[in-house]
């Protein structure tokens, strides 16, 4: 193996591709070449970097500099700089006041700890961290009840929103005699804020490949599918890429490793309704259908796809798999909390200084994430409200800044966690704003299918954009109020019962507004 | 060119979402036409008001002829409160269309649409497979001319 002094990250991602990531990089190689150092310097293109930089961003290893928005101009001057003088050119630093170490991201990662620093489409790679050691020990060495138990007993939770516990999800369908059986990857992502399934699959695709396929031996599942947003190019063409490679290593396909198991799994690409990320419209979509979701129970572990019992998990509850299983359910306890284990991947937006994604332990408490990952409020801001879990989540006042981020300590609140992301509004923003724009969300995605929903969400947004103009009345604001509750007792599934957690929140924490503004 | 599109998938009901992705991909005005609907009912022995019924369920399909690029804004939150109110203005003033509508050139259609994923770069949009982020009125400049220059 060749010995390489430094090692250049590039991420690639949407963002980075549409700077002309490509160029850059043929750029970057012919600079190093230009100078003689393109044995000593190593360039890896690899997944999400762990932070948000305009444009083009770069990590070098070992110093674990970072850089952003790097251009083709910018390269002579940061080869002979960093790689030639070996000073870190401070203009293109990304902080460089160097407060904020982006490191501190990488101390608890689970689904992430890949991610950055291995080439994401190269299955070699992948084996040479361990992976695939967990597929084997499943499938040669565990009975399918076996691996049931051990994530039942690690306290593993659905990272989808709800968080409802992976192990005690499989052992339903575990045990059911069925000719066919399915495992169905929710990657449709759509809770506004929320791109952490992205980032997981675009930085180690194999990884949840690998969980998937611990899933399907522990149920009895022949068949995967990995329903995923169509707007997900990159990892629908990395994910296509890695099934392929590990049909080419017999890691999938028939028989595999001799154990007289067969599996394949399939991508399916969906046409864009927010809906469809509920478990039942995701499998109406499956099947060729409106994404109108069906009548629970049954749930989708007894009669799911095509009527066959069927597992529904996230993206990253499917990822932490892998882990549990290779180091055992006592390892993966050691994070979190007692009744929430294990990291969550966040996504914290909006305006704190360096917006991006962190790998933490569950029950942080958000004051943390924003001051200690997001590197606090932007400068000039200060903190107002936090909207914590997408459009279905809730708006957080300051008061509520040591509260523990998991699933439980939220619950106690009437809060959710939801999928992690988190938007930072300033104190010059307007909360009646924040609601109207969310309502306007659900308006937009109420698939129509039970009426008070229907309805209830036009009615929703005829009374914010009113009050939201001043022509509101006091009562009106009430009328939100009991509007979504009964939307919430009534409606056929969860999207028709959340608007009342913004609603709720924003009116407790920030009543003021509303008065005032109805007064004018 | 429906029927080849159709061959190129089983004739079972699960390929519906694709094949329409791929009729709408390739038609050069992006979009579904009752013809194509026809085509498919045919030959997935589907009713013709199914296919209308997905058709017009997903935000992604289009029934209307529309433009050579597709511009898509998000109007979700994150991307709201960073602006993206000021970004539709422009591109409307712009492209001197309203939401839903085409260029009368037939360069671009404007739509707007839920969370696209890329939020770390809000106000975001994307111009067919494109993705444009941390968008300003300079840099929606930018973008329509070099896509227009492109052309
Ligand atoms: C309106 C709505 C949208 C949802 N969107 C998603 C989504 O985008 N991704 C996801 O994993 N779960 C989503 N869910 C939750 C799923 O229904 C389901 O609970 C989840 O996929 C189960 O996986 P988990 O137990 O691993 O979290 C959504 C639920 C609702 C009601
Ligand atoms: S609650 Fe809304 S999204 Fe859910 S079934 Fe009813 S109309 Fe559809
Ligand atoms: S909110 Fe606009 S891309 Fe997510």
């Amino acid at each position: 193996m060749k010995y390489f002094r430094s090692h250049i990250l590039i991420g690639i991602n949407e963002t980075s591709l549409n700077s002309g990531v490509n160029a850059f990089i043929q750029a970057l190689r012919q600079e190093l070449a230009k100078n003689d150092l393109q044995e000593e310097i190593n360039v890896l293109e690899t997944g999400p970097l762990g932070f948000f930089g305009k444009g083009i961003c770069l990590t070098v290893y070992p110093e674990n500099t970072n850089y952003e928005n790097v251009k083709i101009d910018d390269l002579p001057e940061l080869v002979s700089d960093h790689f030639l003088k070996g000073r870190p050119l401070k203009r293109l630093m990304l902080d460089a006041s160097g407060k904020f170490d982006p490191k501190f991201n990488y101390e608890h990662r689970i689904v992430l700890r890949n991610s950055g620093i291995i080439d994401p489409e190269s299955i070699e790679e992948y084996l040479g961290t361990g992976g695939y050691e967990a597929w084997e020990k499943a499938l040669l060495q565990m009975q399918p009840m076996e691996i049931v138990e051990e994530v039942k007993a690690s306290g593993l939770r659905g990272r989808g929103g709800a968080g409802f516990p992976a192990g005690l999800k499989w052992s339903f369908t575990a045990p059911l005699e069925a000719e066919q059986k399915y495992v169905v990857v929710n990657a449709d992502e759509g809770e506004p804020g929320t791109f952490k399934d992205r980032l997981i699959m675009e930085g180690d695709p194999h990884q949840l490949l690998e969980g998937i396929m611990i899933c399907a031996r522990a149920i009895g599942a022949t068949k995967a599918w990995i329903y995923i947003r169509g707007e997900y190019k990159l990892c629908i063409n990395r994910l296509n890429l890695a099934i392929k490679q590990c049909h080419e290593f017999g890691i999938l396909g028939t028989n595999i490793f001799d154990s007289g198991f067969d599996l394949d799994i399939e991508i399916k690409v969906g046409a864009g309704a927010y809906v469809c990320g509920e478990e039942t419209a995701l499998i109406e979509s499956l099947e060729g259908n409106r994404g109108n979701p069906r009548w629970k129970p049954p749930f989708p572990g007894i009669k799911g796809l095509w009527q066959c019992p069927t597992v529904v998990n996230n993206v990253e509850t499917l990822a932490n798999v892998p882990y549990i299983i290779k180091n055992g359910s006592g390892e993966f306890k050691k994070y979190g909390t007692p009744e929430c284990t294990g990291t969550k991947v966040f996504t914290i937006l909006g305006d704190v200084a360096h917006p991006g994604l962190c790998e933490i332990d569950m029950g942080t408490t958000l004051r943390t994430i924003i001051n200690e990952y997001a590197g606090g409020m932007k400068k000039g801001f200060k903190f107002k409200a936090a909207l914590v879990g997408g459009a279905a989540g809730v708006i957080l006042p300051d008061k509520m800044l040591d509260v523990k981020m998991d699933f439980a300590s939220l619950n106690q609140y009437a809060a959710v966690l939801g999928s992690g992301a988190i938007l930072v509004m300033n104190e010059h923003q307007s909360i009646v704003d924040m609601l109207w724009s969310i309502l306007r969300f659900f308006r937009h995605e109420s698939c129509g299918k039970c009426s008070p929903c229907r309805i209830g969400t036009q009615h929703l947004y005829a009374l914010i954009s009113k009050i939201r103009k001043g022509e509101g009345t006091i009562e009106e604001v009430e009328l939100m109020l009991t509007t979504a509750e009964t939307m919430q007792q009534t409606s056929f599934c969860a999207l028709g019962q959340s608007p009342i957690m913004a609603i709720r929140s924003a009116l407790e924490n920030f009543k003021d507004e509303f008065i005032e503004i109805t007064k004018k | 060119m429906y029927k080849e599109i159709c061959n190129k998938y089983a004739p079972t009901k699960d390929n519906l979402i694709y094949i329409l992705h791929d009729i709408q991909d390739t038609h050069p005005q992006h979009y579904i036409s009752e013809e194509a609907v026809e085509v498919v009912s045919e030959y997935l022995k589907v009713p013709a008001n199914h296919i209308f019924g997905v058709l017009t369920f997903y935000s992604m399909y289009s029934t209307k002829p529309r433009g050579t690029n597709i511009i898509r804004l998000c109007e979700s939150p994150p991307c709201y409160i960073k602006g993206s109110d000021n970004i539709l203005r422009k591109l409307k003033t712009m492209l001197s269309v309203n939401v839903g509508e085409t260029t009368k050139d037939g360069a671009f259609t404007l739509e707007l649409a839920a969370c696209l994923g890329v939020c770390g770069n809000a106000p975001v949009m994307m111009v067919n497979d494109d993705v444009y982020g941390d968008l300003t009125e300079e840099k929606i400049e930018e973008i329509i001319g070099k896509i227009r220059g492109g052309n």
